[in-house]
């Protein structure tokens, strides 16, 4: 079996658009949550939210392209764009395009074109949408203008697990690399959803905060929604190291399962097993791990949830984990979110320290974890684990090493 | 009162598919099998019924002010929001 590595990653993110902004903003415990910006209707419930600033798409598209391009595949774009380059590959020459992937994680699709069209015909009376609206919205429009960008011919998909999405994407990249069906490929994951349609979506469903993301903290209220991309070079190790790239980190284990339960309220037991399995999967032993870049969404239920997952799988390990869940800071990005999550563990294995879970205040019984509350700790941290844990019962834990 | 209390049976019966007969002031939501989306489809419902704003968070059940312990304690709780408004 191959081995697999990173050569490339760029990122959009409310902590910054480069992969250094993010380190430096993570080793800092700096929260971009925030009062929403990009909606101004008052009537509002959920009014913070992590979002992306000192995002200019005529910086990087010129302005007849951004018609076709929503928001989520602008993020996606200059975020494969970076990660590309980086690299050092060139999908272009030799036929590498020929035998490279690209397969990106979402959870929603194009929501700011779905409800600034819709506002238009439903809430303004228009008679007719932009001709782009269906190509522009679709789900799978980011990866498929990656691969236009690239000259990326091999397999090319869009997977959608809600929150798990991106891990989802990246794991089955993952795994066409180890064993050998591509030679290269672009993976990552994107999500834009700061529409009124969708934050009113969340609102119902009563599980935003009003404030802040607390995960793990006892006075936690709730999720705070984040947006963005982060994207990924992967490569056959061998070739990387034969052609002088950096390498970056190497993805080691995936594992997946299905709670087939209940529709939002999380499993334990599930989630244990997704991790369970990406262990099994990586060959490594629970004690191999030190840092765990938890799904943490901040909600009742999920934290201590996964809590009970972490001890079920680490056994008296557990207690040696350190565990953060960078949504703190980040938000959550929803299909997004384990991309920029993944990235976040790569800076910090790099740079030697294990990102804070941010805004905590106060330990909760149910979890009892070291969650490395509000400061970045000094770490040489080998290898890590990122959970993703969705909607619908769809977990997804990816595994990987300095 | 007596109305808005069984309009709150009501909505509580047909959420878990039950002849609102059978539903009691003193029932315990838990007891009636009422899960956490259940609560938030029930709320939803009563925001619509009432033309009324329930501040309930999943994470937070007493941010509402609001005990979801029995149908009677919803009935009560949703009086005085009503109330509120008037």
């Amino acid at each position: 079996m191959n081995r697999v590595v990173i050569t490339g990653l760029g990122v959009v993110t409310p902590l910054g658009n480069s992969a250094s902004e993010l380190s430096a903003a993570l080793k800092a415990g700096r929260s971009a949550i925030g009062p929403v910006t990009q909606i101004a209707n008052p009537d509002l419930g959920p009014k913070v939210g992590a979002e992306v600033r000192g995002f200019d798409p005529l910086a990087h598209f010129p302005e007849n392209k951004l018609s076709l391009l929503d928001r989520s595949s602008q993020m996606a774009l200059v975020a494969a764009r970076d990660a590309v380059k980086q690299s050092g590959l060139d999908f272009k020459s030799n036929g590498l395009g020929l035998r490279s992937a690209c397969i990106i994680g979402t959870g929603v699709g194009g929501m700011t074109t779905l409800d600034d069209n819709f506002q238009n015909l439903y809430g303004k009376g228009a008679r007719r949408v932009h001709p782009f609206t269906i190509p522009k919205m679709m789900i799978n429009a980011p990866g498929a203008h990656i691969t236009m960008e690239h000259g990326i011919q091999g397999p090319s998909f869009t997977v959608a697990s809600a929150c798990a999405s991106a891990n989802h994407a990246m794991g089955v990249a993952f795994q066409m690399l180890r064993s050998g069906a591509i030679q290269a490929a672009v993976t990552g994951g994107a999500e834009c959803v700061f529409t009124y349609g969708t934050l009113k979506g969340w609102e119902a469903l009563r599980v935003m905060a009003p404030d802040t993301c607390r995960p793990f903290s006892k006075d936690r209220r709730g999720m705070v929604l984040g947006e963005g991309a982060a994207m990924f070079v992967l490569e056959e190790r061998g070739a990387a190291q034969a052609r002088g790239a950096e390498i970056l980190g190497e993805i080691i284990g995936f594992g997946m399962s299905s709670d087939a339960s209940d529709i939002v309220l999380p499993s334990a037991e599930g989630a244990a097993r997704a991790i369970a399995s990406c262990l099994e999967d990586a060959r490594i032993r629970p004690d191999a791990v030190q840092y765990v870049n938890a799904h943490g969404t901040g909600t009742a239920a999920n934290d201590s949830t996964e809590t009970k997952a972490l001890h079920t799988v680490f056994g008296e390990h557990a207690k040696k984990l350190m565990v953060s869940s960078t949504k703190s800071m980040h938000g959550h990005a929803l299909g997004g979110a384990a991309a920029i999550e993944l990235a976040a563990t790569i800076a910090a294995l790099r740079d030697g320290f294990v990102p804070p879970t941010a805004n905590y205040n106060e330990p909760d019984p149910q979890c009892d974890l070291d969650y490395v509350p509000n400061e970045a700790r000094d770490a040489k941290a080998e290898v890590a684990i990122s959970n993703s844990f969705a909607f619908g019962g769809h977990n997804a834990v990816i595994a990987v090493r300095r | 009162m007596a109305g808005l209390e069984s309009d709150v049976i009501e909505i509580i019966a047909k959420q878990v598919n039950r002849d609102p007969a059978t539903v009691k002031r003193d029932d315990r939501l838990a007891d009636l099998d009422i899960q956490s989306l259940d609560v938030a489809e029930i709320i939803f419902a009563i925001e619509e019924k009432f033309d009324i704003e329930v501040p309930y968070n999943a994470n937070d059940t007493s941010a509402a002010g609001i005990n979801f312990d029995t149908v009677g304690d919803v009935a009560d709780g949703i009086a005085k929001l009503v109330a509120k408004k008037k």
